[in-house]
């Protein structure tokens, strides 16, 4: 006789971490392949937690770039954020940490894609875009930018705890982290690592559709489990602007109310739209400041708006 | 000093069951290495036979794959599925080991559906009668449930499709990836090794979407995975007002075609950006049916020819 599968017997419940003091130990482990390998490792907290937490006390807003859903433009608008965040006050310190391990694009659209990074006493060098920005990738790491980086959850979580403790940033405004579509090994160890140091929040990037959305549901879920504070959804590419005629388009249809309406089922703040315009993508392409180069675009113009929002809450979090 | 990852870093995990688990060059570093070369006999996979099994009536296993997130997979994936089985006589199947982000479900029209277990295995649920699949999508209790799954849980879903799910005769089973170039990825074929027929990249013609699809690409040769080629999705777009054509994702570098050539990968052809496949793509329609008339889905229909003849 049929029946359904809803929790098929050997996939238990949310993984506690490989590295949780109930590694292999708890009832949710049952069935896991990974159960006995565990539960016969070292129990404890990573000791790698308070190196991080030491690391990171002199960057008083640490912000996660998140999305369920790959290609909505993570990497685009933390750069964008971080530029602008740059810009603003050229007293504030920035930096951007990508720990997207496989995809790592911030080399690239930062305009530093064949940097190398400096190793000295206090710890790895970040490499500097301007005086008061600064970034560290994997992409650094590699003898050519095409070389795949294949690697298994375990070993992508070591190369993380080693950016979030061995890089001495220095004094920081605001460190934000660019993160792999998901929500897996990286986000995990992520939130772990960085739990002890004061996560200031999570900036959701989507686009408008419903295949995005669903992702980003997900995301926005995660957060709420893990306790990370939401501090607003940006919609990315929501409108095109033909060069041609200037008349609008929807590239990618908001057949479900977009990202304005989800934030409103779910009580999570809207930062604001992004208009697709091919040559701010163009310049992500070439590592240029379009900032600078572009002022009058309307995402620039938009950028702007949405980064007083994006201040605005990350103040408040320190009142 | 300068820091630099050597390349032996960048070899790959042999996999926790292989004989040269824990003592690879690769296994250097790794937090694993302890517990997998403590020597403790590694028994013969007894799913390899039970999955070989159920691939033996499978004709073409084609996984879609990109570094790159966000490119188009899915929507590759679903409207390359539907094209597929215009063709009554053809059986497809569409499996998502897309375990975060399963998209499936929703580009299929298949949302709220459940798997239905008999004694023969798990029935991947039908969108019409020549065209079934399979996601994790259909098991969760909500759809905007996360699954917050490290690799070693992951993999083991992706065994459990390949063992579990009856598929009967089909012409092509198609495997829609997450994008990267990690557990998922691996496991698959180290799962199902020879059996895969090839695997079709999707890219954008943006540079920052090549450099990832540049790996994939070696990933796809290091792994000897075929390469039935690459296709450039979101490649131009015509204005609904003024008719003109102008690039949305514009490349610096010549865009995928010239990638492709360089690499030594077949190229595939274009798909332009059209809203309405996006509205097909959240409405769970098929955009050749709806729009058989239209430069996209003619666009498609090469694509699904291509394939055929691989």
């Amino acid at each position: 006789m049929a029946s359904t599968v809803e929790n098929p017997t050997n996939i238990p419940e949310h993984c506690p971490g490989t590295d949780s003091a109930n590694a292999g130990k708890a009832s949710a482990c049952a069935g896991c392949p990974n159960q006995q390998i565990c539960a016969s490792g070292p129990a404890g907290p990573d000791p790698g937690i308070q190196l991080v937490k030491e690391r990171l006390e002199q960057v008083r807003n640490k912000v996660l770039v998140l999305s369920g859903k790959g290609g909505v433009g993570k990497s685009t608008v933390t750069a964008m954020l971080s530029r602008s965040l740059a810009a603003r006050d050229k007293d504030s310190n920035v930096a951007v940490l990508d720990i997207d391990i496989c995809g790592p694009s911030q080399p690239r659209v930062m305009g530093v894609l064949n940097e190398q990074v400096h190793q000295s006493g206090s710890g790895w060098s970040p490499v500097y875009v301007d005086d008061n920005l600064s970034v560290m990738s994997i992409g650094f790491l590699l003898s050519s930018p095409d070389d795949a980086v294949i690697w298994r959850g375990p070993k992508k979580n070591g190369m993380i705890r080693q950016f979030l403790s061995e890089v001495d940033w220095g004094n920081l405004d605001y460190l934000l982290m660019d993160t792999p579509p998901g929500t897996s090994d990286e986000h995990l160890s992520a939130s772990t690592y960085l739990s002890q140091a004061g996560l200031t929040g999570a900036v959701i990037v989507t686009t408008p559709q419903e295949v995005a959305l669903l992702d980003v549901r997900k995301e926005i879920d995660f957060c709420k489990k893990v306790k990370i504070r939401v501090l607003g959804v940006v919609e990315n590419m929501s409108i095109f602007v033909c060069p041609c005629c200037k008349r609008l388009s929807e590239i990618f249809p908001a057949t479900t109310g977009g990202a304005k309406k989800m934030c409103e089922e779910l009580n999570v703040p809207f930062l604001g739209s992004l208009p697709l315009d091919p040559t701010v993508a163009r310049y992500c392409d070439e590592g240029k400041d379009f900032i600078s180069e572009l002022p009058n675009s309307p995402v620039v113009q938009a950028l702007g708006e949405i980064v007083k929002k994006l201040v605005m809450v990350c103040e408040s979090r320190e009142e | 000093m300068y820091l630099k990852l050597t390349r032996r870093k960048f070899l790959d995990c042999p996999g926790t069951n292989s004989e040269d688990a824990g003592k690879s060059e690769a296994c250097q570093g790794c937090p694993n290495q302890g517990i997998c070369s403590t020597g403790i006999p590694v028994a013969p996979d007894s799913d390899m036979e039970a999955i070989r099994e159920r691939m033996s009536t499978i004709k073409n296993k084609i996984i879609i794959l990109s570094g790159k997130g966000g490119v188009g997979k899915s929507t590759v994936s679903t409207q390359l599925a539907f094209t597929l089985s215009r063709d009554k006589n053809i059986e497809v199947g569409l499996l998502d080991i897309d375990i975060c982000g399963p998209s499936i479900p929703l580009t299929l029209g298949l949302q709220g559906e459940q798997v239905h277990c008999s004694g023969s295995g798990w029935q991947p649920v039908f969108v019409s009668e020549n065209l079934c699949a399979m996601s994790i999508g259909f098991l969760l209790p909500r759809a905007d449930e996360p699954v917050i799954w490290r690799g070693p849980k992951k993999n083991g879903l992706i065994r459990q499709f390949l063992r579990e799910v009856e598929w009967g005769s089909l012409e092509y089973l198609l495997i829609d990836a997450p994008p990267g170039t990690s557990d998922e990825h691996l496991s698959i074929v180290q799962l199902l090794k020879e059996d895969l027929t090839g695997a079709v990249v999707v890219a954008t013609p943006q540079s920052i979407s090549l450099l990832d699809v540049r790996k994939e690409i070696n990933f796809c040769k290091k792994v000897g995975l075929p390469l039935i080629g690459v296709v450039e999705n979101m490649s131009g777009f015509v204005c609904q007002h003024c008719k003109k054509s102008s690039e949305l994702f514009t490349s610096s570098e010549g865009g995928a075609e010239r990638m492709a050539s360089a690499m030594g990968c077949p190229f595939l052809g274009r798909i332009s950006v059209d809203p309405r496949v996006g509205r097909c793509t959240d409405s769970g329609l098929s955009y050749v049916d709806a729009y058989e008339d239209q430069p996209v889905a003619v666009q498609f229909l090469s694509l699904a020819k291509s394939i055929s003849f691989f």
